[in-house]
């Protein structure tokens, strides 16, 4: 007998999936158009420093924090960090992944070893649950949230765990569970043009204005 | 909707430009801004986290800006903004903001909140919410030439007092001279002795100067009250001055938001850039000393630290100038945690100084810096802003740590200048 969960899975690996990038891609440009077409006026004073170069170089050095501030937010800090690096390592590295992506764009990679992709997903997650519980217990944090910030926590750690458990059969039907997985994953998608998710876009604008405002006076960004 | 709302919504509009849409969209909410605020760490209060403070403009750019937020404005669910929103965000826009900027060089999407601060008091002062004290001051020194009203005489007394004490003659409204010398009020008030100083350095240096009658006073109320015509205005009387002179440049004083309304925002203000320059005091010093123009004798013994004004040095770019000079000049120098770049801020700049309903913040704010300067056991603090050297000298004594002496970085330079060599 076919497995029940075998139509929901092809409809999220073809169509489904088809929609969600078309609104993710249509999203996008419509969401920086909107940011680009406000331009910013031309700036007389003149320069002491190269605002183009320190623009484009802040988009790098701000990855770093500035020093002492971890000791400040260390849970902000650190699982900032482990959350973006452990995603993006499950999310590249990852061969079912890459195959998706060269069937999209023709480019692939070498994979990552199943150990290290699975241990990244889980930090990951760890992470997005002390960052969740600092959300909730700090008071600046707390009253900053807003349910933005819980859809958003949400649509990440879902393509996490339910990756985890579709690709180790933990429980359920694995049909079903990949399919759970790839829906969260278009969830994601879709939403991320109209939520914060937008930030992993448009922080490089921001980056970049904030170092060439203040490279223009000569001054650190 | 009250007019007075409609101006200030007006107001706001107007500012919302590509940079600030790309700071409010990429905002994770992290909170990490708050670590860098000296109002939210000596006061633990969660409403003075700095992208807070912009809420209201925020609102304006999503309702307006974006098209779900247009959608939702459509459908009535918008987040409006009240009269009573514009009263509430005073104290987080004036009273709990010097406009420092350190939240600026923390956030990790790299949002320029000091920057918005700035423009959002643009709205807040078009619908009449800015400070009545920088209101009061602005008027001042729109009809008589200074912020704290006509100062003229008062000058001419001090420009004689310090030709007397130099031997040195100042020549008022001299044509065809390097450079025009501005001071802040501060200065011609309290802190005169910066005249003779300078008078001494310029003529050892071979550099020549002279203050004009009809722009001499550098400050300028309205890039802190956030009112554009204002500020255009008060930057225009200055310009007017310099090109009538025909001089070389610029001098912009030991005064924080003045070098960054004379400099940065003044030909954006006026809309042309210059055809001469503008340099900061200390920077100019430097240079001198670099080409060998200027020389010192003997050195300060006390234990001294340096407060960097965060308009000159975090949003300014002069870092390592004042340390050049201070080591000219100071042989038992030494530097509190933090300091340059990432300085704290004195908790008077922007505006805050002024504005008598933020003076418990100020205290408080303060706090931070008494911690630093007893970490060092500082017995001195030497500066490069007229007004933060008047806050440091306002909080010391409240904070009872007045046998701290404080003093500006010209003045010291001037004490040591090597009047022989
Ligand atoms: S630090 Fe930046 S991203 Fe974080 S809450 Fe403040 S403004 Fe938003
Ligand atoms: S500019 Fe300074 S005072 Fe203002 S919000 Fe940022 S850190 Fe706080």
């Amino acid at each position: 007998m076919n497995n029940p969960y075998f139509d929901l899975l092809m409809w999220a690996r073809g169509p489904g999936f088809d929609i969600a990038l078309t609104i993710l891609i249509g999203g996008l440009l419509l969401r920086v158009v909107e940011i680009v077409v406000l331009s910013r006026k031309k700036d007389l004073a003149k320069p002491k420093g190269s605002p183009v170069l320190q623009g484009l170089k802040t988009i790098f050095t701000r990855s770093v924090p500035r020093k002492g501030l971890i000791k400040e937010a260390p849970v902000t800090y650190i699982g900032g960090y482990i959350f973006h690096i452990g995603f993006a390592i499950a999310f590249l590295f990852l061969g079912a992944h890459i195959a998706l992506i060269d069937d999209l764009i023709g480019i692939q990679w070498p994979e990552a070893n199943k150990a290290l992709i699975e241990t990244a997903a889980a930090l990951a997650v760890v992470a997005l649950i002390a960052l969740a519980w600092t959300r909730i217990t700090n008071p600046v944090r707390r009253a900053l949230t807003t349910f933005d910030d819980w859809l958003v926590w949400l649509l990440s750690i879902l393509p996490l765990v339910t990756g985890y458990i579709a690709v180790n059969r933990i429980f359920g039907d694995g049909t079903l569970m990949m399919a759970i997985h790839m829906l969260s994953a278009e969830a994601l998608m879709v939403a991320f043009p109209f939520t914060k998710l937008m930030h992993a876009v448009t922080f490089a604008m921001a980056r970049y204005y904030n170092g060439s405002i203040q490279g223009r006076k000569g001054a650190e960004s | 909707m009250t007019a007075t709302l409609e101006r200030g919504l007006n107001a706001l509009r107007e500012q919302i430009d590509a940079p600030v849409a790309s700071f409010f969209t990429s905002c994770v909410s992290c909170g990490l801004c708050a670590e860098a605020c000296i109002f939210y760490k000596e006061t633990g209060d969660p409403e003075l986290t700095p992208i807070h403070k912009l809420d209201l403009m925020r609102r304006v750019w999503s309702n307006e800006y974006t098209l779900f937020g247009r959608a939702k404005s459509m459908l009535g669910m918008g987040h409006k903004i009240t009269e009573g929103d514009l009263t509430k965000w005073e104290r987080l826009v004036y009273d709990s903001c010097t406009m420092c900027g350190r939240c600026t060089l923390v956030c990790p999407v790299g949002n320029d909140i000091a920057m918005m601060i700035r423009k959002m008091r643009e709205g807040m002062s078009s619908s009449g919410h800015a400070p009545a004290e920088l209101v009061g001051a602005a008027e001042r020194h729109s009809d008589y030439g200074s912020p704290m009203g006509k100062l003229h005489t008062m000058l001419a007394a001090k420009i004689k007092a310090a030709e007397k004490e130099t031997g040195i003659p100042i020549e008022m409204d001299k044509a065809g001279v390097d450079y025009l010398v501005l001071l802040s009020a501060q200065e011609i008030v309290e802190y005169s002795d910066v005249l003779p100083a300078l008078a001494r350095i310029f003529k050892k240096a071979g550099v020549t100067w002279t203050i004009s009658n009809e722009g001499f006073e550098a400050t300028n109320v309205g890039v802190q009250i956030g009112n554009r015509d204002i500020a255009r205005n008060l930057v225009s009387m200055v310009v007017g001055a310099a090109e009538k002179l025909g001089v070389k440049g610029i001098i912009s004083p030991e005064c924080g938001h003045a070098y960054q309304a004379l400099r940065w925002e003044g030909p954006n203000l006026i809309g042309r850039s210059y055809d001469f320059e503008v340099v900061h005091i200390i920077e100019l010093l430097d240079r001198l000393a670099a080409q060998g123009k200027l020389k010192t004798k003997g050195k300060d013994h006390t234990r001294l630290t340096f407060h960097d004004p965060c308009q000159i040095n975090r949003r300014g770019g002069i870092n390592k100038e004042p340390r050049r000079l201070l080591d000219m000049v100071a042989d038992n120098f030494i530097e509190t945690e933090d300091a340059g770049t990432m300085n704290w801020c004195c908790g008077g700049g922007g505006g805050v100084g002024a504005n008598d309903r933020a003076a418990d913040l100020r205290f408080k704010a303060f706090n931070r810096k008494k911690r630093q300067f007893e970490g060092v056991g500082a017995e001195k603090v030497v500066t490069m802003c007229a007004y933060c050297h008047h806050t440091l000298d306002e909080q010391l004594e409240l904070h009872n740590m007045d046998s701290i002496e404080t003093q500006g970085l010209t003045e010291m330079i001037g004490e040591y200048l090597d009047d022989e060599a």
